[in-house]
Parts: structure tokens; C-alpha cells; sequence
């Protein structure tokens, strides 16, 4: 997978956000304060935009603008947390001009320390993390286990999907919706439903440049 | 919902060119959303620097000015604002003796300023950050992010400024913010939701009987839905919480803040009721505040902030300011 790969990634991710938008918003609006589609919709927007101005060469170098765009655009909690995630994908891609599911199994675990470190966030608490974390760990062994690369890629989306179904019963102890306490159960948490999405395009996109 | 915009997704740009046309002591630059003193840098002066969401007018550009905030970072509706905006209000109000952030304990602007301030440092700005969090609706606890900044970020903004501009150093400063802030005590009561421009409905729906106890400023749900009850009641209510993590006797700085919907006939109302409640338990109303300070768009509603004065910070209370929002001694 190269840079143009991984181009196709982020403009397949930025059209789902933006097709989810309203229904995001509508997650946050349940536990939060209503602008989580709209804050990622119009951070990806901003990120399409800069990488067709940067034209970056190198799958490490599309996900690092990918990330220092949304940490500049999007604000909130989502900026920084998302932000991160795709600038220590990025930094752990480093040169390499063709990434293999390995390396991207790699960079995809670099993004969940990077954003656990910077958010302190477990899993259950009710975040993305819900959504990242078991699918790093379903993408991995699936890898390890000598999967082939639909199978590998079907199973980090469906880990995701998985993850961010099961926040519906958890109590946020995280961000925003953890001031609701226990009427935060009952909702799915809009990070983990965004990261599912991300997620899905990259399997888009990876299959699609093979 | 009827709003008084041009479109959703110009509120913000379209917002802060009226602020720059009212405002003629106010820097404001729109394309990068920062709202600086014009007379900045003040050479020798601690700087302060505060921001948010947009949506919690006058927080924060309307405490800009003499004697109060030196530039204030306004988001996107309800949402932190970015590293980069705290980072060029940072340079801008840097007169050489170091710069404070004044933060609101929400994970989003934590998370913002906290990297603006390690960009700050690597320029050679001397940064240093107090967080405010004094909504006792939440329990600071392993359990949540912490309880949220709210009305007492207005105290800390005035009596910080106050002390800045006296000339004091970067960490007295900082001590006298964190002073006010551990003073302080606040709990909101909302009367129904608020609409964000780009959502178009309301973030929750509250019926005609109904209401939220503990509320935080972004529309977002209270602590718990009770049916609506008399203004006295809500007061009570409200003051018990606060009372339950704060002595309310001595000197006293209160504000009864309006969340943006609701009329200030209706704010003296519950000052009235607060009044009475406070000088029951032998507290005195020193200083006060009645108006609408930490607004949630148009939200009704109101919070209580309490503060236990000290001589030396009712003296900075009452040292001159000259902003936008408030203006005394000048």
C-alpha cells in the first residue's frame, strides 16, 4: 500500500464522516453537547484540502498531515485525541513507501499508545479507545495467525464495530459524557461509533489497492 | 428554532466581526480567531490568556482588557479551541514576564492549552496553566474527567487580573487564580436545552414541568431531571450543593449568572432567594454579580458561584477593570 493508498483512506473516511455527520452529532447530543460530527466533518474537510496542496509522498507523511490538520481544525477533545492517532501512525510508517499489513498493524497499534497516553483513557470508559483497542488486537492476530489481507482487514472492522456497540452499556469515566454518570448508559459513545467508521474506510481502501 | 445568524457555519467569523466593530480597545483577528487587548503586549506585565467554546458570551473575549484577560481564544460553538490559537494569543500578549492560561476543566481545553503551552515553552515563553473546576454538580472522582470549570473562571479572571496588573510576577499571579478557584463553588439549574447553530435542534428535550439540576455550560444534560419547583426552592437547591463542599459564612463574592435565555428580572429573582439562604447561614453578600457572565446560547437557566472573600481579594475585586463586560474604577 502507498501513498496513494492511503490517500483513498482518508478521502473514503472523510466522505463517511460526513455522510454520519448528522447522526454523530446526534450520539453527542445524547451524552455530550451535540458537535461531534460537525467538529470531525469540517476537521477532514480541512485535511482533503491540505493534502491536496501538500501532495504528501509517503503513506507516513499522508497520515502526519492527516493528524497535525485535524489537531489545528477540529478542537475539542476529538482534535487533539484524533490528531494524535494519525500523527503516531504516521511517525511509526517513518519513509517507507510501500506499508504492508504488518507495518500498518504496527502503525495502527502506535496510534492507540499515542492516544491512550495522551487521553488516559481504558478500556471501558466509554471512548474510542473501545472501538481502537480491540480492533488493533483483532487486526494483529489475525496477521499473526497468517490471515489473509481481506480476512485480516474484515476482522479490524468488525473488532470496531463490535467495540463501539458494546459502549452502549458502559458508564462514560471519560470526557464529557462521564458527567452524566449512569445516564450516560444506554448510549453509544460518538468516538468509538466515529473510529468504527475511519476504520471501515481504511478496509475500503486497502482492499481497493491491492 | 429561531436564531438571529446568517448561517451556521459563519456564527463564529460573523460574531467576531461585530466584536471587532463594537470594540474599537480590542484586537480581534477573525481569520485566526483571537481576541487580544489592542495595547498588547504590555512590556513587564504577566499576560493572561483564557478561551473556549464559542456560545458562552461574554466568556471569554468580553473580559479582555484592562485589568482582566490580555487575549481570549474563541472555538467553534461549544468546542475547545486549537492549539495554534492559544499559541499566536500566547506570542501576542508575551511582555517578557511570562504568560498564564487560565483553562476550564473540560477535556478539550485541557488538552488544547496543554499543547500550546509545550509549543509556548519550545519558543522560549515561560507558560504557566491554572485549571478552574469548581461545579460541585460533578464528583471529582477516578470515576469521571473531574468536575467542570465554570462561573468561578470569571473570579479567577478578574482577581488574576487584577494582581497582573499591579506588575506582580508570573507565579503570584498563578497563586492568586488558584486561590480563587479553590475558594469557589458553583452549581447550575437549566429551565431547557439550547440549540447549537449547526445542529438546528435542541441538544435535549425538557418538558414544559420539567428541569435539569447541575448543568455544565455546553447544552450538554444535567445530573439529574426533577420537576420544575418555585424559584426559592431552585436557590435552596442549588446552595445545598455548593454548601455541602463550601462554608458559606464570612465575606462572600456571588454571582447569580444568567445561562443566556433567561431574564434578569427573573436572575434578581433568585439573587433575592440566595440572599436570603446565605444570610441564614450567617454568611454576607460582599461583592456580588447578577447578570449573564457564562452564558450556554440561549439556555434558560442559572448558575450560583460562591467565593470566600479575603481582604486581599476583595481589594482586587474592586481594582479597576475595563472591558467589554465589566467595567468599574475607570
Amino acid at each position: 500500500m502507498d501513498a496513494e493508498v492511503f490517500r483513498a483512506w482518508i478521502i473514503a473516511g472523510a466522505q463517511v464522516i460526513e455522510e454520519q455527520r448528522d447522526h454523530l452529532t446526534q450520539l453527542d447530543a445524547a451524552i455530550g453537547d451535540a458537535d461531534h460530527g460537525i467538529n470531525l466533518a469540517r476537521g477532514f474537510a480541512a485535511v482533503l484540502s491540505a493534502l491536496e496542496s501538500a501532495a504528501p509522498a509517503t503513506p507516513g507523511a499522508v497520515l502526519t498531515l492527516t493528524g497535525s490538520t485535524l489537531i489545528s481544525k477540529v478542537g475539542g477533545a476529538s482534535g487533539p485525541l484524533y490528531g494524535t492517532a494519525f500523527r503516531s501512525a504516521g511517525k511509526a510508517l517513518g519513509d517507507t513507501a510501500d506499508v504492508g499489513l504488518p507495518g500498518l498493524a504496527g502503525a495502527l497499534e502506535a496510534a492507540l499508545v499515542g492516544v491512550q497516553r495522551l487521553g488516559a483513557a481504558r478500556e471501558g470508559d466509554k471512548t474510542m479507545v473501545d472501538a481502537l483497542a480491540p480492533a488493533t488486537g483483532a487486526f494483529s492476530k489475525a496477521i499473526a495467525e497468517g490471515a489473509s489481507d481481506a480476512d485480516a482487514l474484515t476482522a479490524l472492522v468488525e473488532a470496531a464495530q463490535a467495540g463501539a456497540a458494546a459502549t452502549i452499556s458502559m458508564q462514560a469515566l471519560k470526557g464529557r459524557a462521564s458527567y452524566l454518570g449512569p445516564r450516560s448508559v444506554g448510549h453509544e459513545d460518538p468516538g468509538a461509533a466515529s473510529t468504527a467508521l475511519i476504520l471501515g474506510a481504511l478496509r475500503d481502501a486497502a482492499l481497493a489497492g491491492r | 428554532m429561531k436564531k438571529l445568524i446568517n448561517s451556521p457555519d459563519t456564527v463564529v467569523a460573523d460574531a467576531l466581526a461585530g466584536v471587532a466593530a463594537a470594540h474599537p480597545s480590542l484586537a480581534v483577528d477573525i481569520e485566526n480567531k483571537v481576541i487580544t487587548r489592542a495595547d498588547s503586549p504590555q512590556a513587564g506585565k504577566v499576560g493572561l490568556v483564557s478561551g473556549g467554546g464559542s456560545g458562552h458570551e461574554p466568556l471569554h473575549g468580553g473580559f479582555v482588557g484592562y485589568g482582566m484577560l490580555d487575549a481570549a481564544c474563541p472555538g467553534e460553538v461549544f468546542t475547545s479551541p486549537v492549539p495554534d490559537q492559544m499559541l499566536a494569543a500566547t506570542r501576542a500578549v508575551n511582555g517578557g514576564a511570562g504568560v498564564l492560561h487560565i483553562v476550564k476543566n473540560y477535556t478539550g481545553d485541557v488538552l488544547n492549552f496543554q499543547m500550546a503551552a509545550e509549543l509556548a515553552a519550545d519558543e522560549g515563553i515561560e507558560v504557566v496553566s491554572v485549571v478552574t473546576n469548581d461545579d460541585v454538580a460533578v464528583q471529582d472522582s477516578l470515576y469521571t474527567a473531574g468536575r467542570r470549570g465554570v462561573g468561578a473562571t470569571v473570579f479567577v479572571e478578574k482577581v488574576a487580573g487584577a494582581l497582573a496588573e499591579e506588575g506582580a510576577g508570573l507565579d503570584k499571579v498563578a497563586d492568586v487564580a488558584r486561590e480563587v478557584n479553590e475558594r469557589s463553588r458553583s452549581f447550575g439549574v437549566a429551565l431547557s436545552s439550547c440549540v447549537v447553530p449547526a445542529a438546528g435542534k435542541p441538544t435535549f428535550d425538557l418538558s414544559d414541568s420539567e428541569i435539569e439540576m447541575g448543568i455544565g455550560i455546553h447544552g450538554e444534560p444535567g445530573r439529574t431531571r426533577v420537576p420544575l419547583s418555585a424559584a426559592r426552592d431552585l436557590a435552596a437547591a442549588a446552595l445545598d450543593a455548593i454548601h455541602a463542599d463550601l462554608p458559606l459564612s464570612g465575606d462572600l463574592l456571588v454571582m447569580v449568572n444568567g445561562m443566556g435565555g433567561t431574564p434578569l428580572l427573573e436572575l434578581y429573582v433568585v439573587f433575592n432567594e440566595v440572599r436570603r439562604y446565605l444570610e441564614g447561614q450567617g454568611g454576607r453578600i460582599a461583592r456580588n454579580l447578577v447578570g449573564n457572565y457564562i452564558t450556554s446560547l440561549e439556555m434558560q437557566g442559572f448558575s450560583v458561584t460562591v467565593c470566600q472573600l479575603t481582604d486581599a481579594l476583595a481589594r482586587l475585586w474592586d481594582a479597576p477593570v475595563d472591558t467589554p463586560a465589566l467595567r468599574w474604577g475607570r
